[in-house]
């Protein structure tokens, strides 16, 4: 029994990531129609980034520890807010009224771009490096189950940063605005909001939750490398499709959902290996029978 | 060069069925995993034994593409890629585990039948049967479908059996052309084959002009050639290609090689 | 099915979307060659009855059969195949296809020779391609668009895409034919001529026509029987003489703003 509680914490912890992940694919969808691929390479950034400011941040904060990883945190989503805002501006918006087909394929290439140039030895290099500690990790004893203080981290941050966008998102001018555009964009348009600028503001938001979660994802990771995003970029897209693509809770709930699954599946001998296979499975299979997933409404073409 | 040009000859079947609007982003991969099986039971030097280990691998290869292709064909663009490319991983992941195709280091020892004749038959017979079934008033459903799917499905033509019937097409010399590939190499891997090769044909049939075959013949050929003389900047070689890849779709999304007649229609 | 069934009829058909009900109770025939319309203020209902007769939309209630049969469940292309066929609000041709192919296209549903024939090319199948392009050509021409043939079917000038339209939904051999606001965005010599068309099919190929138009000096002059809808209820059936009478139907035209309109529509028609 115990283990089960034990698992269950991982999952949640693992599917708080997820969760974060998600969001970002979910709002860009909801507000642009479209699934961007190269949001998993956003994470991946954002940890790059977070490596890179540490040095810095450390003669300032004191690392290991929370206040530091905080200001690592805010200043890499920054940053990486600033590259989603970029990429949206020269990738996509100059497709904006091109099929959707169009903007996949794009973004599969600004996905790729990112992945090798990062990968090119003038610029991270393919290797894994070690991710500084940001915070020491130690062990909780909570109601006797062994919880890491990383786990906990992760969970009230995941909390705190959805109920954050829930605000933005239901109680900000801006996010009436998304979610005017999500429903119809050339009415928003006609009723005079920028669209530009909202839209742009989405990519802000998402690639920032991205690079909050892929800080996060690399405290408990063995090592950062170029590619670190496309594994748990895929269990995100899948939880985010899984909780009904567009739909915020949604995502959140798809998150949870996948990274329990995860785990628990984990323990079970043999499956590991077809984990990928299973995480698409559950994909096509979402899409195929209800492919406006758990919570999400389905909308039909008009004639 | 020849060799690899060729083969890839054998890829461009896919899409140049005026395809019915969609992109199986991850299609080929089913396809040309099954083949492995099947492309090497008859492991013998006979041309008839190749000619019929192809054959039969582009059927299997066929028959992934229905399993796969007919529930997924009722999707939208965009989601069908997702789960074609899918479905192409959990194929690729079925194979790493499997013992008998070899796991995770594949099959090796293959003997090396392709030859630049057999590949530039198996290439003209794709371009003959799709340009076959495309000029025919039965093949006009398939640019009807791929223009309006609405109004095709309005005029008696049945979309999703197009669809299908495309996917399945297309996956069926995809499968020879894994085949021929596989007996060039004379190894197959599974993530010889990962989605990315998907990508790298969808990116071939775009710049040559979605559906319109000479276009696709042509950027195949560039494709496959131009890395090959470009070794130079082999570093850069990926980043070129992302390049292009989002260049491509910016500037000229109908591709390179479609031209548009006097009289508006298309060359087809 | 018999020859006492009506060619279309609709019995009870009620569709939901979520909570809004947009269309309930409607109850109407359409007899073997009979041309009828169907009118109703802006928001009437009068394209979600459309889209349910061609398989669009399914209804959450009721029964529509086509000459006995019933059409629930039906897809599009099923529907065609039995013998309805429609035109677009918006035109919808094939961009990629000329003028020739956008018909050829439409032939297909009668066509025997399917992908297999096209793949061995038998003597049968060129006679059929044969017979097919006869077919088109003699088509083409009596609408006029022959010389057309080749041109990019989005090329023509308007009314001749909206002819080329009706044309294609001719090719599938119908034995109904839906018309979807096809005088939209045209002028009055344009309506004149779009009179004489739907005059001109419907004596020549002896069909049923079910136009769903807004204009209602094309209404009157083409329908034998008219049909009307307010708030996703019929109102009135009848003849253009009952309905120009008729005081429910001046009553709903009446409450928007076209209460002028509507005078001066029934004078002029």
């Amino acid at each position: 029994m115990d283990s089960f509680f034990q698992q269950l914490v991982n999952g949640v912890a693992l599917g708080s990531i997820y969760a974060l992940i998600a969001l970002g694919y979910t709002m860009v969808y909801g507000v642009l129609r479209f699934i961007n691929f190269a949001h998993a390479d956003i994470l991946m950034l954002g940890a790059f980034s977070a490596y890179f400011l540490s040095p810095a941040i450390q003669l300032i904060f004191p690392l290991p520890g929370i206040g530091g990883a905080l200001v690592v945190m805010l200043l890499a989503a920054i940053i990486c807010a600033g590259i989603g805002v970029g990429v949206e501006f020269c990738a996509y918006r100059p497709l904006r009224k091109r099929p959707n087909l169009a903007v996949l394929i794009t973004a599969i290439g600004v996905s790729l771009l990112i992945e090798y140039t990062c990968q090119h030895r003038a610029v991270f290099g393919a290797e894994t490096r070690p991710f500084p500690q940001l915070i020491a990790e130690r062990n909780l004893d909570l109601v006797g189950l062994t919880v890491s203080n990383l786990d906990v981290l992760v969970v009230v941050m995941t909390v705190i940063l959805l109920v954050v966008m829930w605000m933005v998102v239901n109680r900000t001018k801006i996010g009436t605005a998304m979610r005017a555009l999500s429903f119809n964009r050339e009415a928003a348009a006609l009723m005079g909001i920028d669209i530009n600028r909202v839209i742009s503001f989405t990519f802000a938001m998402g690639s920032a939750l991205a690079a909050v979660a892929g800080v996060l994802y690399a405290l408990k990771a063995p090592g950062i490398e170029p590619l670190m995003g496309i594994h748990p970029g895929l269990r995100a897209f899948v939880a985010a499709v899984l909780g009904g693509i567009g739909n915020l809770p949604g995502a959140s709930l798809g998150g949870l959902i996948l990274g329990l699954l995860e785990t628990f599946a984990g323990g079970i001998a043999g499956l590991s290996n077809y984990r990928d296979a299973i995480a698409f499975s559950i994909l096509i299979l979402i899409l195929l029978f209800r492919p406006a997933g758990i919570l999400g409404k389905n909308s039909v073409e008009k004639v | 060069m020849t060799e690899a040009c060729g083969s890839i000859l054998g890829y461009t079947g896919q899409f140049s069925l005026g395809h019915a609007g969609f992109m199986s982003v991850g299609g080929y991969t089913a396809a040309k995993l099954t083949l492995v099986t099947v492309a090497l039971i008859p492991a013998s030097f006979h041309p008839i034994a190749f000619m019929i280990a192809c054959l039969l691998g582009g059927l299997a290869a066929a028959v992934a593409g229905l399993i796969v292709g007919i529930p997924s064909l009722r999707l939208r663009g965009d989601y069908l890629a997702i789960v074609t490319l899918g479905a192409g991983e959990i194929i690729r992941v079925i194979w790493q585990n499997t013992e008998a195709v070899g796991g995770a280091s594949g099959l090796s020892g293959i003997p090396k039948s392709t030859t630049l004749g057999w590949t530039f038959a198996f290439a003209v017979l794709t371009i003959y049967v799709v340009l076959c079934l495309v000029n025919s008033t039965y093949g006009r459903g398939f640019i009807a479908v791929a223009d309006d799917e609405l109004a095709a499905d309005a005029m008696g033509i049945n979309p999703v059996r197009y669809k299908v019937t495309a996917f399945v097409v297309g996956a069926f010399f995809a499968g020879i052309a894994g085949a021929l590939y596989a007996h060039h190499k004379q190894t197959i891997v599974p993530t010889g084959f990962d989605w990315l090769k998907s990508v790298d044909i969808v990116v071939m049939v775009i710049l040559g002009g979605m559906g319109r075959t000479p276009g696709v013949i042509v950027a195949a050929i560039l494709l496959t050639w131009l890395p090959e003389q470009l070794r130079v900047i082999a570093d850069y070689r990926m980043i070129v290609y992302a390049l292009l890849i989002i260049l491509l779709m910016i500037l000229r999304p109908q591709g390179l090689f479609t031209f548009k007649t006097r009289k508006g229609a298309s060359v087809s | 099915m018999n020859s006492s069934d009506p060619l279309l009829r609709l019995r009870s058909v009620s569709i939901r979307f979520g909570g809004l009900t947009a269309v309930s109770g409607v109850d109407f025939e359409i007899a073997s060659r009979e041309m009828v319309g169907l009118i109703g203020p802006n928001g009437a209902g009068k394209t979600t009855v459309f889209n349910l007769i061609t398989g669009v939309y399914q209804p959450t209630e009721g029964e529509i059969e086509f000459c006995g049969q019933s059409l629930i469940g039906l897809k599009p292309n099923a529907l065609t195949r039995l013998g309805i066929a429609r035109t677009f609000q918006n035109i919808r041709l094939f961009p990629s296809l000329s003028v020739f192919d956008n018909v050829r296209a439409a032939m297909q549903v009668r066509n025997p020779h399917g992908m297999l024939s096209a793949l061995w090319r038998g003597k049968s199948f060129y006679s059929g391609e044969n017979a097919v392009e006869k077919s088109v050509m003699e088509l083409l021409s009596i609408f006029h668009l022959e010389r057309m043939r080749s041109d990019a079917a989005t090329s023509l000038p308007y009314g001749a895409q909206r002819r080329l339209e009706i044309v294609r939904a001719l090719a599938t051999q119908p034995r109904l034919l839906l018309l979807d606001e096809p005088a939209a965005g045209m002028n009055p010599a344009e309506k004149e001529e779009l009179k004489e068309l739907i005059r001109f099919i419907h004596e020549k190929f002896e069909i049923g026509i079910l136009l769903v138009e807004h204009d209602m000096d094309v209404v009157m002059g083409v329908c034998e029987r008219i049909v009307v809808l307010e708030y996703g209820k019929m109102i009135a059936d009848g003849s253009p003489e009952e309905i120009r009478d008729h005081p429910a139907v001046i009553e709903a035209y009446l409450g928007n703003e076209d209460e002028d309109d509507w005078n001066e529509e029934v004078a002029n028609a």
